[in-house]
């Protein structure tokens, strides 16, 4: 069941748009903000919510990188692994967090943690490498920096 | 040297308020071009010589002119601020710094096409910029700039942040249409132009960041003003940036046409000590390299394309000779391959295999069969041959490499390893 809170959100999204099914990308980030990610479960729910099938519905949901279709940890790492990043050296930092985790690209951690994730250029390429956990970005990243960063996490 | 689009930018990092923003001369250009009409505008924008900042580089003023004019309400102008391009960090800058050079820009644009609704489409991971956007599009609408009867002038424009979820083909500007209506952002067939049927199927403009930022200062300074502010023929200054193992790498507003060597040497403080350059893709991962002779082009978009590349978005990547060329294209390509929307053929099937095959010259498995391979999908994903420009896009940097760096996939392919 959506929530109260979940339908007044994409209401208020819906009210943008000339036609309802035209806010369906914002239906599901509202469900995600507010669960983490969406289940099958959920994915109906909406449908049903937005007058959509489930199948046309998860089209879309299955399209874009950042609606999770999958379980993913209490924070997510977004690993940027485009050229400039790679030129200044991101793998070194994907060890580390493998090192520091014990998790590598697509896996979250037992305790829920962490999940992390490889990601398209953050547009910050002139302090790279670059990475991003939940809201927050982080420029010219190095190895021992990653352990304070990661440690801001619970 | 003359540098509109940044010299207000502050160097704490803080946005400009309204205020701030009225106080250097902030939405004078509204008040004049309310007095002018539609086609007025759109004549002088061309006549500027103003070309599209996104990568494609068509001439603004152009553009707007198919869209028609008495065409019933609504129609649409939209912001494309889904900067997603590896490589490319320049509408950024804009959009945390100069919030409301952008919404007026966007103002003055949607007055030239006559449309009443607008959005800024805004890529996730811009957290700072969705804030300020979305605090500065708050301020111009109690301003009276935004809403009904802008400055008792009897026109109207609502403006909408819709922050988007991620996929490069999001920055095309029919994948973005079909986005912004709830769907997959896969291309749609030109014509029609969206121009004449585009968002829900009514007349819409979509132009980039940096494109709709320099629509105030031309409409406060002249056509002539603009094109002098250039070194070429090709008007303008350009957000220019550099990245890569240089000493200093950032972005910076300078003449267009400046040159790949005053940006890499003077602006980028030179390589990394202990590094040569070797090459550069001067617009983006989809751009042809361009090499060391071509350090005296200058950086606008006839002289590139002469070079055989593309301006693209003006923001370098710069190879240097410890890095190696197969790894860099093998990156460049798995972004590529990722990133396809799967609609056709060529696109999807061709580029994983590119990938495939450059890994395995990577990793010391490659054949010398390989490298005709490679040739081949430049060909067969060329303009023409696919739905967009995504694919053709994604060659340019393979068959420049093949050209350049061939002896480096001959090394690999010969002594069955990276010898970086
Ligand atoms: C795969 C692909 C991605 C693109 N991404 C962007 C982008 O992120 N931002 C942008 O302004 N233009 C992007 N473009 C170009 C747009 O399609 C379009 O040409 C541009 O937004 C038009 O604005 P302009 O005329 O002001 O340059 C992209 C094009 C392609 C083929
Ligand atoms: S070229 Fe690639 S991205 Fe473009 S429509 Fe075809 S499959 Fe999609």
């Amino acid at each position: 069941m959506l929530t109260t809170e979940e339908k007044y959100e994409i209401d208020k999204a819906i009210h943008h748009v000339p036609e309802k099914k035209a806010a369906c990308i914002e239906a599901l980030k509202v469900v995600q903000s507010h669960r983490r990610w969406i289940s099958n479960e959920t994915l109906c729910e909406v449908a049903e919510y937005m007058e959509m099938s489930p199948d046309a519905l998860e089209a879309v949901s299955t399209f874009y990188n950042m609606l999770f279709r999958k379980p993913v940890g209490r924070h997510v790492i977004l690993l940027c692994d485009s050229i400039s990043c790679w030129v200044m050296g991101y793998k070194e930092l994907q060890q580390q967090i493998t090192k520091r985790l014990g998790i590598t690209l697509g896996e979250t951690t037992t305790d829920d943690r962490f999940t992390l994730l490889p990601n398209c250029c953050l547009g910050t390429c002139d302090c790279a490498p670059a990475l991003m956990i939940d809201n927050d970005l982080y420029r010219n990243v190095t190895t021992e920096q990653l352990d304070e960063i990661l440690k801001k996490y619970e | 040297m003359e540098k509109p689009l940044t010299q207000h930018i502050r160097k704490d990092g803080r946005p400009l308020t309204l205020k701030e923003y009225e106080a250097v001369g902030g939405y004078q250009a509204l008040r004049k071009i309310l007095k002018m009409t539609p086609k007025e505008v759109q004549v002088l924008v061309k006549e500027s010589n103003l070309r599209g900042r996104g990568g494609a580089g068509f001439n603004t003023g152009l553009k707007w002119s198919f869209v028609p004019l008495n065409a019933p309400k609504p129609k649409y102008l939209i912001a494309n601020a889904d900067e997603m391009e590896p490589g490319t960090f320049k509408d950024r800058i804009l959009l945390e710094n100069t919030p409301h050079q952008l919404i007026e820009g966007m103002i003055l644009s949607a007055y030239a096409i006559q449309a009443n609704e607008s959005f800024v489409f805004l890529r996730w991971a811009y957290k700072t910029a969705a804030a300020v956007i979305t605090n500065a599009i708050q301020e111009a609408y109690q301003a009276g700039y935004l809403g009904n009867n802008i400055l008792g002038s009897g026109f109207d424009l609502n403006m909408h942040l819709h922050i988007g979820v991620g996929r490069y083909m999001c920055g095309e500007e029919t994948a973005l249409l079909n986005s912004l209506e709830g769907k997959r952002a896969i291309p749609r067939a030109k014509p029609p132009f969206p121009q004449v049927s585009g968002l829900f199927g009514r007349p819409t403009i979509v132009n980039n960041v940096e494109t709709l930022c320099n629509i105030p200062h031309i409409i406060n300074n002249g056509a002539e003003w603009f094109q002098k502010l250039s070194h070429t023929g090709d008007a303008g200054t350009k957000l220019y940036g550099v990245s890569g193992k240089v000493k200093k790498p950032g972005a910076w507003e300078l003449p267009m046409g400046t040159t790949m060597r005053e940006l890499i040497e003077e602006h980028a403080g030179g390589m990394q000590d202990g590094l040569k350059f070797r090459g550069a893709l001067p617009g983006g991962a989809s751009t042809d390299f361009l090499v060391s002779e071509h350090m005296d082009v200058p950086m606008d978009y006839t002289s590139v394309a002469a070079a055989g590349s593309r301006l693209g978005t003006g923001t370098l990547i710069v190879l240097d000779d410890k890095t190696c060329p197969v790894g860099f294209v093998e990156n460049l390509q798995h972004f590529f391959a990722q990133e396809s929307c799967g609609f056709c053929t060529p696109c999807r099937e061709g580029l994983p295999w590119v990938e495939k095959i450059l890994e395995s010259i990577d990793s010391g498995e490659g054949r010398h069969e390989d490298l005709e391979l490679l040739e081949y999908h430049t060909k067969a994903l060329s303009p023409g041959h696919t739905f967009c420009a995504l694919a053709p896009g994604a060659m340019e940097p393979l068959q420049s490499a093949l050209k350049y760096f061939r002896e480096d996939f001959e090394t690999h392919i010969n002594e069955h390893r990276c010898p970086y």
